[in-house]
């Protein structure tokens, strides 16, 4: 089953086309990893689908809902019932976290179920440990996001976006601003969501990480996405001379 | 012969519970002044930060005139200015005392603020939005709790400084304590009533800083 379908997005910044015609769709279930040269548009595209940006046309779908799309020209977002449904199907992890740092670990997890989704407090603790435990940081629940590692942040922040219950996770390179020593940690819990079976889009610059967890790569350059396929066939047999190119940097 | 006029001998103990009665006033104007201030400020920090430009502009307007010119002066504008403009409307002296110290002190808050939430890094809203908060829940769950704290010390001199320009309400006569100072001074021709107020108003920011760091520490319950 398809959970997000992008069709045709554009979007520029003034005269700056970041995106030029994204087309793509992800499976239930299906890992993808987005890859490609810094300011080709990579977290544009996450931050169109997530609602953080307003592309200027194009639709994207999920499950079997319109996020947005261009009728006639004119870009169309869902109504705000439908669009607050539709929004909680995703979550999003960020490259420098932004966890809420006067809440609790805990807090940051369960504030938005309680208060957001109306949840009940007890269950949504219980959930919340459950997760910290699986992330390897239930003695951390009472701890504030300064005295965390950068490591053990991002773990939160994953956890936080768990909490919802979305069913897909998008990625905007989650080890970027970590120490090399602490990538390793996160690069496991998406290994093991990835096992679950969780869906997830991932823009990473970890290529080893991109082709063991990924099911399919997407590589993106100038705005499109210029080659696409298996990890075998993208970086293990780039057929377009751009990909070939962006590949050979990180080989030695 | 002329007489000599006559000097009443004076007494430290008369002069304290008078200065104490000034002193009543003085706190009324503080309290009332914060009250009104505090929110005031936050609305014209949302003011000067909104997308409609003529409405920007003219909250910019407002503070760069409470900013540029002399307290002394805008307290003589809100007293005097009514009846002078229509006859009749007058204003009482501790209104217009409130209204003036109000109006003045929320352009300094409403700075402090605007200075506190654009501080909020961009991520801390987009967080926020991804995980389903609306703009309300926003603002009073994530965005406040870390402007206050990061704004608090500001906040502090500015409350320190308010003990102190309350004096300036003695031009539209206002009885606070400096007011009552004046007199008894005049009265006993001493410097002693002064004297007093000076120890009035070092007291009261004495307490005033023991509570802001209270509250400082209350707040500080996390690094950023
Ligand atoms: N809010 C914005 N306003 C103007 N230009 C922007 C904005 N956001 C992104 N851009 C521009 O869009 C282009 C693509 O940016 P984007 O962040 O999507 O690239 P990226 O592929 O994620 O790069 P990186 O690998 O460095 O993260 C860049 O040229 C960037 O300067
Ligand atoms: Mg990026």
């Amino acid at each position: 089953m398809s959970l997000l379908e992008i069709k045709n997005l554009k979007k520029s910044f003034g005269d700056n086309n970041v995106l030029r015609d994204i087309s793509l769709n992800v499976d239930e279930g299906q890992v993808v990893a987005v890859i490609g040269p810094s300011g080709s548009g990579k977290s544009t595209l996450l931050r169109c689908a997530t609602t953080l940006e307003i592309p200027d046309s194009g639709d994207i779908k999920y499950i079997d809902e319109y996020l947005c799309r261009t009728v006639d020209g004119v870009m169309q977002y869902a109504k705000k019932d439908k669009l607050k449904k539709i929004c909680s199907y995703f979550g999003l992890v960020f490259q420098n976290f932004n966890l809420f740092p006067h809440y609790t670990v805990m807090k940051n997890i369960i504030d938005a179920p309680v208060k957001v989704m109306k949840q009940d407090k007890k269950q949504a603790e219980k959930t919340a440990m459950d997760l910290l435990t699986k992330m390897g940081i239930a003695d951390k629940a009472d701890a504030y996001p300064c005295n965390l590692s950068g490591g053990q942040q991002q773990r939160v922040s994953i956890a936080r976006a768990l909490a919802l219950n979305p069913r897909i996770l998008f990625f905007d390179e989650p080890t970027s601003a970590l120490d090399p020593e602490l990538t390793g940690e996160i690069l496991k819990v998406i290994r093991q969501l990835a096992a679950e079976n969780m869906t997830m889009v991932i823009v990473t610059h970890e290529m080893t990480f991109a082709r063991d967890v990924a099911d399919h790569i997407i590589f993106m350059d100038g705005g499109v996405i210029v080659e696409e396929g298996s990890p075998e066939e993208v970086i293990g047999n780039p057929k377009s001379e751009r990909t070939k190119a962006f590949l050979s940097r990180f080989e030695g | 012969m002329l007489p000599m006029p006559i000097i009443a001998a004076i007494s430290p103990k008369v002069v304290f519970t008078q200065l104490l009665g000034g002193f009543e006033l003085t706190i009324r104007l503080f309290f009332l002044t914060l009250l009104f201030a505090l929110p005031l400020g936050m609305l014209v920090a949302f003011c000067r930060m909104s997308k409609f430009t003529p409405l920007r502009w003219i909250t910019k307007l407002y503070i760069s005139i409470m900013r540029g010119t002399p307290l002394m002066l805008q307290l003589m504008v809100v007293f005097y200015g009514p009846s002078y403009l229509f006859k009749g409307a007058d204003i009482e002296r501790f209104p217009a005392a409130v209204i003036a110290f109000s109006i003045n002190y929320a352009a300094y808050f409403a700075e402090i603020y605007r200075g506190g939430i654009e501080s909020i890094p961009k991520g801390q809203y987009e967080a926020a939005k991804v995980l389903g908060y609306n703009k309300i829940q926003t603002f009073m769950r994530i965005i406040l709790p870390q402007v206050l704290r990061n704004v608090l010390p500001a906040i502090t001199n500015e409350v320190i400084t308010l003990v102190k320009d309350t004096s300036l309400a003695s031009v539209i006569a206002y009885t606070e304590m400096f007011s009552v100072a004046k007199r008894l001074s005049a009265k006993y021709l001493s410097l002693l009533p002064y004297a007093g107020s000076g120890l009035f108003y070092y007291v009261a920011n004495y307490i005033v800083s023991i509570v802001m760091e209270f509250f400082e520490k209350k707040l500080n319950y996390y690094e950023k």
